[in-house]
């Protein structure tokens, strides 16, 4: 696991210290996380590695992760799809599994923290435990459009936290407590985002038989309909009429999922035999994701629906030029025709893709800028540093704190 | 020589740092943006015309600030948007300023051209209105001569230049960037004062804005 030490020839000195600085000013203090699952998943993947910097920096820090059945999961995995503003069937007996949950991990857990930090749904009633401390509510997921139904029902535990936190602007509605931006972050040092020599980069993509002789446009996304893997082969297809170039929509599905296997299918036949279209269905392996990103000439990430879109975030990171589309935490991380191009629709996609293969300079300088981006909003270091004001905030009122 | 005045009170530097707030408004039209940009704190207004330059501060190629770029790129307005992006921030010396100016341009513009008032953003592409939390903390380094002055100032990060340069005048309403101001009256130096006083921070990087100050003070002192 990296030290913060390791992080100052990425990101400064500068940056480093102001984590200690902060740190200082909240010595004392107990900082307990709270979700529901301890590995899979970005929450888990974040506080993996956030936790242990916390600690090293003197911030006394836990993590802890609520029970659950098999029912309470699939309860959750519905308010979780509601909540995107999907369709969902939820029944009263399942607001019922859901509250007989919390209850009873409101009974086993303790919650005496200083300041008791709440990812996500699952585990929102253990605020009725609150008692004098400080309780923050940070919401990953789009919920932009959600289900009246179920955001009604979270709305019986919301207020009474202290602080929610949401990842981009479009996510935040009037809420009778402080609400706050905070984007979620990738690692510069993980497997998946460090720098690999031009080696391994052809050993992933010989591995898959992806050849490097023609541009290569690539979707890391896993197979769901929301990444619209049929819309991005349809760009792909417009953009062939004029440019010779490669595809590759390379990702992960669950096995018990049965959507993705049909929407994988969906993709496998419409490809059909065209050899310039690599679909590759991976298990878990980050190092050759960062392979697939840094040997392709574009990006793309064509999504109908995004909560941040960490998997652009990460092709910036690269230094790559990306397309996609403008929604979720898109927008907060590409500027178009600054660090990157945002699309709308299949024909915009097939444009700006157009524009980046035509003009490698230009897509150079985009990616340059997008780079810096991420540098200066979107890493780890920064992440640490606005959930310390975060905390810091909770004792501060006012726009203007003196520290 | 002034470079070898010692002040009476030295220069404490201090950084900032920033954390977004949401509030939960939006705007899908001119008119709406209009009637919230009215209504809206203060801090909304610095951070919409502001966080840009934070969060780009390494390049010379500036992206407009929020209201510029909605207008221009999601309204499809560009000549309202060239008026936002042109609107000279430096002269300016509190946030109240800034606003009225905003709105002028907006109003005018909605009167000149009446089909403005026909244009709206896509679902999802409204302007969301964010305030801007400041937390403003000393580093622990003051200076009593220009000289000091300087080799503190060239170690210091582009948060606390930005801090001294533009928050502490229009947030905290010191008329002046705090580093003009003391060179000024502590040290005496008008001349070197309004040199760094003319400098505009909104056209430039901040560790262009730095080096620019740097090289003034350098000049001076040699």
């Amino acid at each position: 696991m990296s030290e913060l030490k390791d992080y100052v020839p990425v990101v400064g000195q500068a940056v480093v210290d102001d984590l200690r600085l902060l740190a200082e000013r909240l010595r004392g203090k107990r900082v307990q996380h709270i979700n529901s699952t301890a590995v899979g998943g970005g929450v888990a993947e974040i506080l993996s590695r956030m936790v242990p910097l916390l600690k090293e920096i003197g911030v006394d820090t836990r993590w802890d992760v609520i029970k659950g059945g098999e029912q309470f999961f699939e309860v959750t995995k519905k308010f979780h799809n509601a909540l995107h503003g999907r369709p969902e069937e939820i029944s009263s007996a399942d607001f019922e599994i859901f509250r007989e949950n919390g209850r009873k991990n409101a009974r086993e857990m303790d919650t005496g923290s200083d300041i008791v930090f709440i990812h996500d749904p699952q585990p929102i009633m253990l605020v009725e435990k609150k008692s004098g401390n400080k309780w923050i509510w940070r919401c990953h997921i789009d919920v932009s459009n959600p289900s009246r139904r179920v955001w009604d029902f979270l709305m019986d535990f919301i207020p009474r936290y202290d602080s929610a936190v949401f990842s981009a602007p479009s996510f935040s509605r009037r809420l009778p407590l402080r609400q706050f931006l905070i984007s979620p972050s990738i690692d510069p040092l993980s497997d998946k985002n460090r720098e690999l020599p031009e080696e391994t980069i052809n050993q992933v993509l010989d591995k898959y038989a992806i050849p490097r002789n023609k541009p290569i446009i690539t979707q890391i996304s896993r197979f769901d309909r929301l990444k619209d893997p049929l819309g991005v082969i349809e760009a792909y297809r417009l953009v062939r009429k004029h440019k010779d170039c490669r595809l590759v929509l390379a990702g992960g599905t669950a096995s018990d999922d049965p959507e993705g296997l049909a929407v994988l299918e969906e993709v496998k036949e419409m490809a059909r035999d065209d050899p310039d279209i690599h679909i590759l269905l991976m298990k878990q392996n980050d190092i050759e994701i960062n392979a697939l990103q840094r040997g392709s000439t574009v990006i793309l990430q064509k999504s109908l629906k995004e909560g941040f879109g960490l998997t652009v975030t990460e092709a910036l990171w690269k230094g790559k030029p990306v397309v996609a589309s403008g929604v979720g935490g898109i927008p907060l991380q590409i500027k178009h025709r600054y660090s990157g191009l945002l699309c709308h629709s299949v024909d915009g996609a097939a444009f700006a893709l157009k524009q980046l293969l035509g003009n490698p300079d230009y897509a150079a300088e985009l990616g340059a800028n997008g780079r810096q981006h991420v540098r200066n909003n979107f890493l780890l270091t920064t992440h640490l540093r606005n959930y310390l004001l975060l905390f810091l905030s909770l004792y501060n009122n006012g726009d203007i704190v003196r520290i | 020589m002034p470079e070898l005045k010692k002040a009476a009170a030295p220069f404490v530097f201090f950084s900032r740092l920033n954390l977004p707030e949401l509030t939960g408004l939006k705007a899908a039209t001119l008119f709406q943006l209009l009637d919230l940009l009215k209504k809206v704190p203060g801090s909304c207004i610095y951070h919409h015309t502001h966080s840009f330059l934070q969060q780009h501060d390494a390049f010379v190629s500036e992206p407009l600030n929020d209201f510029a770029y909605w207008v221009s790129f999601v309204l499809g307005d560009a000549m309202l948007g060239e008026k936002l992006a042109g609107i000279d921030t430096v002269q300016f010396s509190s946030v109240h300023q800034i606003r009225e100016a905003i709105v002028s341009v907006i109003e005018a513009h909605l009167k000149e051209s009446p089909l403005a008032r026909l244009r709206f953003s896509g679902e999802g592409e409204e302007f969301h209105f964010v305030k801007s939390v400041s937390f403003i903390y000393p580093i622990n380094r003051q200076a009593y001569t220009l000289a000091e002055f300087l080799e503190i100032l060239k170690l210091v990060s582009v948060d606390c230049i930005y801090f001294h340069f533009i928050e502490a005048k229009l947030r905290l309403e010191h008329n002046d960037n705090d580093f003009s101001s003391w060179i000024r009256f502590s040290l005496g130096d008008s001349e070197t004062a309004e040199k760094i006083s003319r400098l505009d921070p909104y056209t430039q990087s901040l560790e262009g804005l730095k080096n620019s100050i740097v090289s003034i003070l350098r000049e001076r002192i040699s």
